[in-house]
């Protein structure tokens, strides 16, 4: 093989890197269009070697997304004079050295800081971090914590937990739920984990959420103020809802369920995650009346009373449930 | 086989290796002068492998396809000197090993991200955090930066580039010289 015709290839793997970044940087550009997708796609199937070169630049480029999450928040993110080198040294150090601790507690048995709060049925309890950070636990929900000035991590077991999580870019906040793991350096949120179920509501910062972390790594979603992500089996679905509707499913931090237009059926199925009187609904018909109001969340009596009185229901006692019928 | 598929696997699995794998072709070839080109081999042949089904162990799979095309390699130019695959074998070691850092991968891959965007020349850097983390249009980062948008158009495009290489092997020829 003669040096010539080695210099030549390498000069033709840097070119055809140089084309991939060449076709990225056009899709970039607002006005990409159906007929540009087309040339691109033909490049592509013209060669593996055109598809792999695109990979590569697309694939650094796409997870780069999720640096997001170690911005400032969205009013900030447009300063006037731009500082991107302070952000990034400031920040590249002691995440390198967050990562390494993550990897080293990975291999320690023990785990000294790691604590256990939980709450039984009915209850409802507030705990400090002592990073500044709060966990407001619901009902009948389990989790583990473990904050320590070199890492941050808590894990939902099941539940319902509201976190507002003090701000700390050298230590991000880590949450899992089972495969799916999220990611946040300060915020407030919920997550909710129940029957292989998980929501997670975003009130006010950004997250990054990870997707079944543990097998893949490479799929996440950046989270701002006002979305919710629902689980479809093992898939995370981005919904968009009103802030108002996220402030009412969080009335059970002041011991309230707040119903917006919900459903007899779901109105009884909050009720019983904080209650040990189960309510039951019996027909059909009746499981799709619409509701509208607030009840403290152990007051089951007065909502079967308001149903009662509202929809002219009858409620009958059996041991330890309520059935309402009409 | 969905092309998804096998593209979401190549950039999850494969690409995240280019540090080890290129200095595994530099310790066991002579000519330094085209590792890109047996880099773009090795690649071309671990994606024909994997079209027709994912590799378990890709780790695995992507070193034996390495050290496979450097031994075809060698006898296709039997000209070159026994002692550049003399330490074939010592790579034994690493294929043998299980897939263990896939995690470790993961969860490296926010600092890995960072660093990258480090290392990258201040002119490309700026321009590829404005457009992609501020989410600023070309027109927007041209004023800030008091350059013609043709100017932050080939920035961009030489960022994401450099992007790549610094995230997949640790280091670019597009900055070499820059200060």
């Amino acid at each position: 093989m003669s040096g010539a015709s080695d210099e030549l290839l390498t000069a033709g793997a840097q070119a055809l890197r140089e084309r991939a970044g060449d076709w990225l940087e056009r899709k970039d550009r607002p006005d990409w269009t159906a007929q540009d997708q087309a040339e691109l796609d033909a490049w592509l199937e013209e060669d593996p070697a055109h598809l792999i070169a695109y990979w590569r630049v697309e694939g650094a480029w796409e997870r780069s997304l999720r640096l997001r999450v170690m911005r400032p928040s969205v009013s900030a993110a447009r300063p006037s004079r731009f500082k991107s080198e302070n952000w990034l040294k400031r920040i590249a150090v002691p995440f390198a050295a967050v990562a390494a601790a993550g990897v080293l507690a990975a291999f320690l048995l023990a785990k000294p800081n790691e604590r256990l709060i939980s709450t039984g049925i009915g209850e409802h309890k507030i705990v400090s971090l002592g990073d500044g950070s709060r966990v407001e636990l619901n009902t009948d929900t389990v989790l583990k914590v473990d904050v320590s000035p070199e890492r941050r991590l808590a894990s939902i077991q099941k539940g319902e937990a509201y976190f507002q999580i003090a701000h700390d870019p050298e230590h991000p906040f880590v949450v899992s739920a089972g495969d799916h793991r999220i990611t946040v350096l300060g915020t407030k949120f919920t997550v909710h984990r129940e029957a292989g179920k998980l929501e997670v509501a975003l009130l006010e910062g950004r997250i990054w959420l990870d997707e079944n972390a543990n097998e893949h790594g490479g799929h996440g979603m950046l989270l701002t103020p006002g979305d919710k992500v629902v689980s479809q089996g093992a898939k995370l679905v981005k919904l968009e809802e009103r802030p108002d509707t996220l402030q009412n499913e969080l009335g059970w931090r002041s011991g309230m369920l707040i119903f917006k237009f919900t459903t007899l059926a779901d109105a009884a199925a909050q009720f019983n995650r904080y209650n040990r009187q189960k309510l039951v609904v019996a027909d059909a018909a009746a499981a799709k009346l619409k509701i509208i109001g607030s009840f403290p969340t152990n007051d089951v009596n007065m909502f079967v009373r308001a149903s009662k009185q509202l929809f002219g229901l009858h409620a009958e006692h059996r041991g330890n449930q309520i059935v309402l019928s009409r | 086989m969905t092309p998804h598929a096998l593209k979401d696997w190549f950039q999850r699995e494969v690409l995240p290796l280019e540090a080890i794998l290129v200095t595994y072709l530099r310790q066991n070839w002579r000519d330094q002068s085209n590792i890109e080109d047996l880099l773009h081999d090795v690649y071309l042949q671990v994606y024909r492998g994997a079209r027709e089904r994912l590799p378990e162990n890709p780790r695995a799979f992507v070193f034996t396809t390495a050290r496979n095309l450097l031994i075809s390699r060698v006898r296709r130019h039997n000209i070159v000197p026994i002692e550049t695959v003399a330490d074939l074998d010592a790579l034994g070691v690493a294929i043998d090993t299980p897939d263990q850092e896939r995690s470790t991968i993961a969860r490296d891959e926010l600092r890995r991200l960072q660093t990258a965007m480090d290392r990258l020349p201040p002119k490309y850097r700026d321009v590829v955090v404005m457009r992609r983390l501020d989410d600023l249009s070309r027109a927007e980062i041209a004023v800030r930066l008091g350059l013609s948008e043709e100017t932050v158009t080939t920035y961009l495009r030489r960022g994401m580039c450099a992007l790549a290489d610094m995230l997949y092997a640790g280091q670019s020829s597009l900055t070499k010289g820059e200060p």
